[in-house]
């Protein structure tokens, strides 16, 4: 090789050596400005590539009875939700989804007005999908880039339609909701009670939902959950323990009549605690566990008998003879009438009145009777008079202090207050004439503009059972005492109305085969009209208790339609007491519990043939 | 023949050849250890190891033929891989990601891209024809016939269309002219109508690049036949205007690359996307990396490709700054040692060769790690001797083979 070419390689060899090296040490420093340099931004990058804060709903509150029976629970479920994205492209994988989800024509519609919906909102399409459709789903996950699939626990009603009314049921949070601010620190997508103690108490059975991190790939599959950084750990709902007993509510069930519609209020008189508030008919609250379909919405919401209806605070019905005890109280606390009197005018079955004459129900008459036997035999002549001593503004006063045109005050959601007139101006405002004197004749044997709730009879009944103070019924069983209203009332007074309406399960009296073998029940009847020609409602109010001590039960029974008080709904205030009193006593249950059931029976029936003493 | 044999003569060339290949046997197995089902599968670093073992054969047999041998095949070999490409433009097939480029030929169930032996046979061939001439080129006509001779093989890989491997024909060209002393202002003028093309984005910028073209035409005026000058500025212009018809012709996933390489935010979910990752993947990888296997963007499948292109990734990810400069510096040394060989060697066809082996390398190497830290575009081309892929691998090892055989010829 000559010496020129040698010397020319080598110059070319050098300049190929800086030709490599150059662009080869801009790459190291491009690389030493991305590892060494900028290298924290981009950790911070690749976690949170890599991590995902997902919510982690807190499971709600779990709703015992006073016996530690479950009433509402969780059980794990699960979610299925679209992120949001272009409403066709949601659409087409809403389309896709039914593949493997089941998912009805009309949810489906739905599900089709929410997506078109503005602004685009991530869609719940199903918070209760079986398990077998989300393996499936999960196997798939690259085909539904924008499903998102979480656990969620799913609320279960064990009573099922028992606890129906009482309980309520959970929905996802709507707009409205959202909006109000009543719902603090909420979003969307959160389950929360929408009736019953799940509303009442949303606050502590809702407890906060946590965070936690997990690994995910780069399809945002989950892979793995990250123990380091951040996340804060649920805060599980507040468990409630209720007055309520299931196992009476249960044996209501089985003794209301079949088919009838109604209520049945059982109340603790010491402490005003719910031991049951029955409403018939009911329906089951599992259905609302899941998205609730609008056509099973609307099965529910338009069926004939209303079963979403809770009777119990929400169906008013004119309380008829049931009423005369709270006049013989208002009476009793103005001192218009002493126990032992009489009325001016005996019954001889009508009464008259200006010029208008008044029926009592007996057109043969009850004669001259005292206050008790007034009480025992319901008899209208009597509370004619009464009420024209105690006078129409002065009924409605104190009768309005009673809160008969109020709520109860219980712990429930919607309560309606009874209708009773406001003043003497009702008249003018309602029917536009001048009230007269003569309404009082009406009010006092509990007609006219009187409505009332089965549960705000059952309240006026604790007061008359215990020392006149009517404590707000509570069906948690750790809520505040309330003091509703009392009656200044002398004990010995009150013990007077008692033993009127203890004639009345007495022989002779109209509910005496409702009687029980070992305790008192005292009682008075009611007949409602309900118009339309169709039977009357009957009502049964009723005090029960061991022989000859305090009173410990209160019970109410209204059944429409049901006709006569004491044929249809006394026994089932007695059978109702029975089954409550024989558990707190000791004494073994019994199918076989008032008189009549055990002269069908052919027990022995000498406990029932005592006379009232005097 | 010699007593020793010629591998171990040349000062480090094929253990750092061999180094090179163990080092991205282990980053295959690593980019195979997924935290989620793919289709990577966890054997093909056995695969890979397999092929490696296939290399290191072919390297002790092909090192021992003599020099003369390939410069007698060149023509044939050349003639044969052209011939084939054109046919893979028929028959071929693709794979992975690009399985509608022609690039991958299966005879017996065995797949290998015809691309990866004709850039050896491009070499060869072009060894050849620069040898035999004396003189450097003096003229941009005595630099036609190289051209054609690359721009053959070129084309047909671009038709493919696959753009990383006719780029490293762009390498073998200007690596072989420079080692053929071909003076500096004709490399330019050469190279003169592609940088026209990539400049006519913007019609101020390349007129302004064509004035200062003709100026510097005009001061070389003496060493140029006016017709060349003119031709020069001819195929300017035609590059300029053929740009935006050409980019209209791409394909929309290489017009993307294109425009994600200028600004990855443009499409952080598809091109941009794999971008992105690759630099979070370098980046978070730090001074020493997150540890063999370990590597988070790696393990959730974030890297694109963690397998072939975007291996480098994957190793910096895991090795951090430390494992990339130890890695480069790999690189660096074998380039060196080449140009060591090339200077050293005895006969004109062992420099323009190993030349041209080094302009392959060198434009791989620069382009795949350039484009996973984003300083240059995406381009599919692989790592020598990391990337997974049996037959680049192999093809890698007969290539060395060939510059450690004719690296020690007698004249």
């Amino acid at each position: 090789m000559s010496r020129p070419l040698r010397r020319q390689r080598k110059a070319l060899a050098t300049r190929a050596r800086i030709f490599v090296v150059v662009p080869l040490g801009l790459l190291v420093g491009v690389l030493f400005r991305a590892q060494v340099l900028r290298s924290s931004d981009w950790l911070l990058q690749s976690e949170e590539n890599r991590l995902r804060s997902l919510v982690v709903p807190a499971p709600r509150g779990i709703i015992r009875d006073r016996a530690g029976r479950v009433l509402a629970d969780n059980i794990p479920g699960y979610s299925i939700s679209l992120v949001p994205d272009q409403p066709d492209s949601m659409l087409s994988t809403l389309g896709r989804l039914r593949e493997h989800l089941e998912l009805p024509d009309a949810r489906l519609e739905e599900l089709t007005r929410q997506i078109q919906g503005r602004p685009p909102r991530p869609i719940l399409v199903s918070v209760d999908a079986p398990f077998d459709a989300v393996a499936a789903l999960e196997e798939r996950r690259s085909g539904f880039p924008r499903l998102l699939i979480q656990s969620r626990p799913k609320r279960r009603y064990p009573a099922r339609e028992l606890g129906a009314h009482v309980i309520g049921y959970v929905g996802e949070i709507n707009e409205a909701e959202l909006e109000s601010g009543d719902f603090d620190g909420a979003e969307p997508g959160w389950i929360v009670g929408r009736s019953g103690v799940e509303a009442t108490y949303e606050s502590m059975l809702q407890g906060r939902p946590g965070t936690r991190y997990v690994e995910v790939d780069a399809r945002g599959r989950i892979v793995g959950s990250f123990g380091g950084v951040g996340g804060v750990a649920e805060d599980p709902g507040t468990d409630i323990d209720l007055n309520l007993d299931l196992e009476l509510m249960e044996w209501i069930h089985n003794i209301f009549p079949e088919g009838m519609n109604g209520s049945v209020v059982a109340l603790d008189v010491e402490t005003g605690g719910v031991l049951a508030l029955y409403s018939a008919p009911s329906f089951d609250p599992n259905v609302f566990a899941g998205v609730v379909s609008t056509e099973e919405w609307n099965r529910l919401a338009t069926d004939s008998e209303s079963p979403l209806y809770h009777r119990a605070v929400m169906g008013k019905y004119p309380p008829g003879s049931a009423w005369k005890l709270a006049t013989a109280a208002i009476a009793l606390e103005l001192g218009v009438v002493a126990p032992g009197d009489r009325m001016q005018i005996p019954c001889r079955g009508t009464f008259a009145y200006g010029n208008r004459i008044a029926r009592c129900w007996d057109a043969d008459g009850h004669g001259s009777l005292d206050l008790a036997g007034a009480i025992q035999h319901s008899c209208n002549v009597y509370f004619y008079q009464l009420g024209l001593r105690i006078g129409l503004e002065r009924l409605l006063e104190l009768g309005n202090r009673m809160g008969f045109g109020d709520q109860c005050g219980i712990d429930l959601p919607r309560e309606v207050g009874g209708t009773f007139p406001e003043d003497v101006g009702f008249w003018q405002r309602r029917y536009n004439y001048e009230a007269l004197e003569g309404e009082v004749l009406s009010l006092a044997i509990g007609q006219g503009p009187n409505d009332q709730t089965p549960l705000k009879m059952a309240q006026f009944l604790v007061a008359i059972a215990r020392d006149g103070s009517a404590p707000a019924p509570t069906l948690y069983s750790e809520a505040p005492a309330r003091e509703g209203w009392r009656l200044n009332i002398p004990p010995e007074h009150l013990a007077y109305i008692r033993e009127g309406i203890h004639r009345v399960t007495r022989p002779g009296g109209t509910a005496h085969l409702s009687s029980l073998e070992h305790f008192d029940l005292l009682g008075k009847t009611g007949t409602a009209e309900s118009g339309g020609g169709r039977p009357n409602h009957a009502w049964f109010i009723g005090i029960a208790g061991p022989r000859g001590g305090a009173a410990e039960i209160v019970v109410v029974a209204l059944v429409e339609f049901g006709g006569s008080g004491s044929g249809v709904a006394a026994p089932l205030v007695a059978k109702t007491a029975d089954y409550y009193l024989r558990g707190v006593h000791g004494i073994p249950r019994d199918t076989i519990q008032t008189l009549r059931e055990y002269l069908m029976a052919g027990r022995n029936t000498a406990w029932a043939t005592l006379r009232p003493a005097g | 023949m010699k007593a020793r044999p010629t591998w171990l003569d040349e000062g480090g060339f094929t253990a750092t050849v061999l180094v090179l290949s163990l080092v991205g046997v282990a980053m295959i197995y690593s980019a195979g250890v997924l935290e989620v089902p793919s289709r990577i599968t966890e054997g093909l670093w056995l695969r890979q190891g397999f092929f490696l073992g296939a290399g290191i054969v072919g390297l002790l047999l092909v090192s021992r033929f003599p020099s003369r041998m390939f410069e007698w095949a060149a023509m044939p070999a050349y003639v044969l891989a052209v011939g084939v490409l054109a046919v893979t433009l028929v028959v071929g097939s693709g794979a992975g990601t690009a399985e509608g480029v022609k690039s991958f030929l299966s005879i017996g169930g065995f797949r290998f891209q015809p691309a990866e032996a004709a850039k050896i046979a491009t070499v060869l061939a072009l060894a050849v024809l620069l040898a035999r001439r004396d003189d450097p080129p003096r003229y941009l006509r005595d630099l036609l016939t190289p051209a054609a001779l690359v721009a053959v093989p070129l084309v047909l890989v671009l038709l493919q269309p696959d753009l990383g491997t006719a780029l490293a024909f762009v390498g073998i060209f200007f690596a072989m002219i420079f080692w053929a002393r071909t003076p500096w202002p004709l490399i330019i003028f050469a190279a003169s109508p592609g940088v026209a093309l990539i400049l006519a984005y913007s019609a101020r910028v390349w007129s302004v690049y064509i004035v200062l073209l003709a100026i510097g035409l005009y001061l070389y005026r003496y060493r140029l036949y006016l017709v060349e000058s003119v031709s020069v500025i001819l195929a300017n212009v035609a590059a300029g205007a053929v740009a935006q018809p050409l980019w209209n012709s791409l394909a929309d996933y290489q017009r993307n690359r294109l425009l994600v390489f200028l600004d990855p935010g443009l499409d952080p979910r598809d091109a941009g996307w794999q971008l992105i990752q690759s630099k979070v993947a370098v980046g978070s990888g730090g001074l020493l990396g997150k540890g063999f296997t370990a590597g988070t963007q790696k393990r959730l499948a974030f890297i694109p490709e963690q397998h072939t292109d975007f291996i480098f990734s994957v190793l910096g990810e895991e090795f951090g700054f430390i494992g990339t400069l130890l890695l480069l510096a790999l690189f660096g040394f074998l380039f060196l040692r080449m140009i060591r060989m090339a200077e050293a060697a005895r006969t004109p066809f062992a420099g323009m060769f190993i030349f041209g082996i080094l302009g392959i390398w060198f434009t791989h190497v620069f382009i795949n790690v350039g484009m996973t830290v984003g300083v240059v575009p995406i381009t599919g081309i692989p790592l020598p001797f990391i990337s997974y892929g049996g037959s680049f691998l192999l093809m890698s090892w007969l290539a060395a083979a060939t510059v450690v055989a004719v690296a020690n010829a007698d004249p």
